[in-house]
């Protein structure tokens, strides 16, 4: 490079990225944010510093080289970029748009300390995109070994490691429930965030790789976890079911006809197209006025979705404030701008019943912040006397979920005192051969959070089967030590030249 | 992995339809009380319908529908011996606890006949003495009657007019059973929400066991969306996977029962939809069907 970079000679600004204007999109489900065109991504790329101590590739829960893909965006080499990301993530069009960046690269670039961060997440994105435009995958020689693999899940755990797995050799099935695989990429994520062929693409990506998947198929049901290990002939299994048992409300009123969980909502919106109706068979309720009651991501999913749906109002009603709201930072800002009205500090009491078994409205009470709890976020407290009803005719609930009972009920894995899979720090169970991840064993998480997990699981049941591991190259450096069953960079340069010759 | 082909269709009555599925893992699998979820088409809703028998040998699991609504209906007209179905999805739900019950009433009621009969098969195989009492609208509704009788000790038929058997409803059949019996251990009843409340409050003063298989409106049937939660004493339970059987006594039926009704409105619209379709459908095949109709 002929010039060092400086704080100074940087484009001091973040490159905006092109939306739908708020007005228009709260009534469509296109995609909202519309994506870097080149020459913003040029733009955006020239802002990284390519500092010394990548702060962002230890933020990143799957380790992502970042600086080493945008300075390929900034050569204009976009395959090169495209192959740097993929030597660790799987999913660059998935992640770029759902990860909350600003608490894991973003949050921790050097660049951020003293102007806006490098949009990290946005030039992934742009990478993931144009690789899906230009039809690109990364398939790398496999030699098949002969061990077999089951994944119970197709969301975002399973398929990180059934990718791992399969690059690794093995013969690899992702068993799914739903009739179509992505798992809450799917049913939970509206089009408008993650459109249908993004998820698409990236499960052709992994058909590609050879991974199998089988849907309509309810491990646990229709088969054990201990036949997939025994008369399924399975060497290893990875469990990624997810969590997903909607809590519910607990006050009066919560069982009448329009009030459903943020689940259920997206579910019937998102997977079974119910926004088609009556094209499609499956119904939603639709509210004039919609109020739902949490403030994480899926909350602002259900509230965005309701407006497209037609609601002439949704209102958002959250405990704490706005700064202890649990959802990405752009999210709330994107639901804002659509019109949702925000109630912070707010908690319901009573769903108010309008005598023939539905909604009238929902009472109120306001709250105060208190002292910490035991996560550090301040206790909300109910103030006295501060009850209020008003009217909607539909509530949505998103305040969290609880663990699945279903592996629970038909296997012997451990389970916590919560009724999540206990592992070790492998993401071993209690079970020989099978291994769990994501929120099936942390509680509600995020989507890179669980393919951080799926990776790891990977790693943990290559080592657990003897595999040597092509695509994870051993560094010469500190981390190798973890990494036993790497394969120097050399080697696989060899298997590549191998496979140009057959 | 099975392509849900359709092996047979019976036809009951003008309503009520039998299918058996190839899927010899679900056949293997599947237990009594147990249920699937059915997608006719890539278009359509998720159904829940309880498993009403299934042949481990044959590798095929039978369900009893009734044409009540637009998928049901949808169903009726295009599954035929040969077609398949887009997805079939089970078994779900806790299979029924096999009781050490020594004397039994499995009653079912409507809907309910198909999905007791392998309840009751089940209990026989154990050495229980089965009572099956089974609840009709009229006599040509009529049903498996020769199945019933080949695996219970006593079967009593209940029709709304007596065209069949005796005259009122399954509630009166439980009567008679617990006149006759005053060794009954167990009720196990499935049918129609408003058959299991009474088929529960027939039983409370006696204070005899009686389990009902639930059926609440659901998406996924794997306990993720929460649509099908139906309160059992103070606690919600999830038919899909806490269930779907219920101790009858503990069960919120006015609260099943309303909840049951959360799409009528949507119901009717989607049927009237499709009707429109079949009809315009049924006028071009007749104006093609008719001469000089066709424009070749």
């Amino acid at each position: 490079m002929a010039k060092k970079k400086t704080i100074r000679t940087i484009p001091q600004e973040r490159t905006p990225m092109l939306e739908q204007a708020a007005a228009a999109r709260a009534k469509n489900f296109q995609e909202v944010a519309c994506g870097y065109r080149l020459e913003d991504a040029l733009r955006e790329a020239e802002r990284c510093l390519l500092c010394p101590d990548r702060p962002c590739v230890a933020g990143c829960p799957v380790g992502i080289d970042i600086p080493g893909f945008i300075e390929k965006i900034g050569r204009k080499d976009l395959r090169a970029a495209y192959d740097t990301l993929t030597d660790t993530n799987l999913l660059p069009a998935v992640c770029g748009r759902v990860c909350p960046q600003e608490n894991q690269c973003e949050g921790v670039c050097t660049v951020g300390e003293s102007l806006e961060s490098v949009a990290i997440g946005r030039l992934e994105r742009f990478v993931g995109d144009t690789a899906i435009k230009e039809g690109w995958a990364n398939i790398p020689y496999i030699e098949p070994n002969r061990y077999r693999v089951g994944i119970v899940g197709s969301g975002p755990a399973g398929m990180a490691c059934a990718a791992d797995m399969a690059k690794a050799g093995c013969d690899v099935t992702v068993y799914e429930a739903f009739h179509v695989p992505g798992g809450v990429l799917r049913y939970g994520i509206p089009d408008f965030r993650l459109p249908n062929e993004v998820i698409d693409a990236e499960i052709e990506n992994l058909k590609k790789l050879g991974v199998k998947f089988e849907c309509n198929t309810l491990v646990g049901r229709l088969f054990t976890i201990e036949q997939m290990i025994g008369e399924m002939g399975c060497d290893a299994v990875f469990v990624g079911v997810g969590a997903g048992y909607p809590t519910g409300l607990g006050i009066p009123g919560d069982s009448l006809n329009g009030v459903l969980s943020a689940n259920e909502l997206l579910t019937r919106c998102n997977l079974m197209r119910a926004k088609e109706f009556p094209n499609f068979d499956t119904p939603v309720p639709l509210g004039r006025r919609v109020a739902v009651v949490g403030a994480g991501n899926t909350a602002m999913d259900a509230m965005r979705v309701c407006l497209r749906l037609g609601a002439e109002k949704v209102y958002c009603i959250y405990r704490r404030s706005r700064k202890e709201a649990p959802a990405r930072l752009e999210e709330v800002h994107h639901a804002e701008e659509e019109g949702i009205e925000f109630n912070w500090l707010t908690n319901p009491v009573a769903v108010l019943d309008d005598g023939s078994g539905g909604v009238r409205g929902l009472r109120c009470v306001r709250m105060v912040l208190g002292e910490p709890d035991d996560s550090g976020r301040r206790r909300p407290v109910p103030i006295g006397g501060s009850e209020f009803d008003f009217e909607c005719d539909v509530v949505v609930y998103a305040i969290g979920t609880n663990a699945n009972p279903i592996m629970g009920q038909t296997s012997r894995l451990r389970l916590n005192k919560w009724g999540y899979i206990d592992t070790d720090d492998d993401l071993a169970t209690s079970v020989a051969g099978v291994f769990a991840g994501g929120d099936i064993v942390t509680g509600a998480a995020t989507v890179i959070e669980a393919m951080g997990a799926g990776r790891k699981a990977a790693r943990s049941m290559k080592v657990y089967l003897g595999l040597r591991d092509p695509c994870l190259p051993y560094r010469v450096d500190a981390d190798a030590g973890d990494r036993p069953f790497g394969i120097d960079r050399r080697e696989r340069n060899f298997v590549r030249v191998r496979m140009a010759e057959t | 992995m099975s392509n849900f082909e359709i092996v047979t269709r019976e036809d009951f009555s003008e309503v009520t339809y039998l299918l058996e599925v190839r899927h010899p893992l679900m056949a293997r699998a599947a237990r009594p009380g147990q249920f699937v979820i059915v997608m006719l088409h890539e278009a359509g809703e998720r159904i829940p319908l309880t498993i009403a028998d299934f042949d481990r040998e044959a590798g095929t699991i039978t369900l009893v529908v009734q044409a009540v609504g637009k998928t049901t209906r949808e169903m009726q007209q295009a599954c035929r011996r040969g077609t398949h179905l887009h997805a079939l999805v089970g078994p779900m739900g806790v299979p029924s606890t096999t009781t050490h019950a020594k004397k039994v009433v499995c009653v079912g009621g409507g809907l309910g006949v198909a999905p007791i009969y392998p309840q009751a098969r089940a209990l026989k195989e154990s050495d229980a003495y089965v009572i099956g009492v089974i609840g009709f609208r009229n006599k040509d509704l009529v049903f498996w009657e020769e199945k019933f009788k080949a695996i219970c000790d006593e079967l009593i038929i209940c029709t709304d007019d007596g065209s069949a058997g005796i005259k009122g409803l399954v509630t009166e059949g439980i009567k008679q059973a617990v006149a006759r019996h005053s060794d009954i251990d167990e009720v196990i009843a499935i049918g129609p929400p408003i058959m299991m409340k009474g088929c529960a409050d027939t039983t409370r003063p006696f204070g005899i066991r009686t389990m009902v298989s639930l059926n609440p409106l659901m998406v996924d049937g794997t306990g993720m969306c929460g649509g099908c939660r139906v309160k059992i004493g103070e606690e919600v339970k999830f038919a899909c996977v806490d269930g779907p059987d219920f101790d009858g006594h503990k069960v919120d039926f006015d609260d099943l029962m309303r909840r049951l009704k959360r799409f009528t409105k949507e119901e009717r619209m989607a049927l009237e939809h499709w009707e429109k379709g079949c009809r315009l459908q049924q006028q071009i095949d007749a104006t093609a069907a008719s001469p000089g109709g066709g424009s070749e």
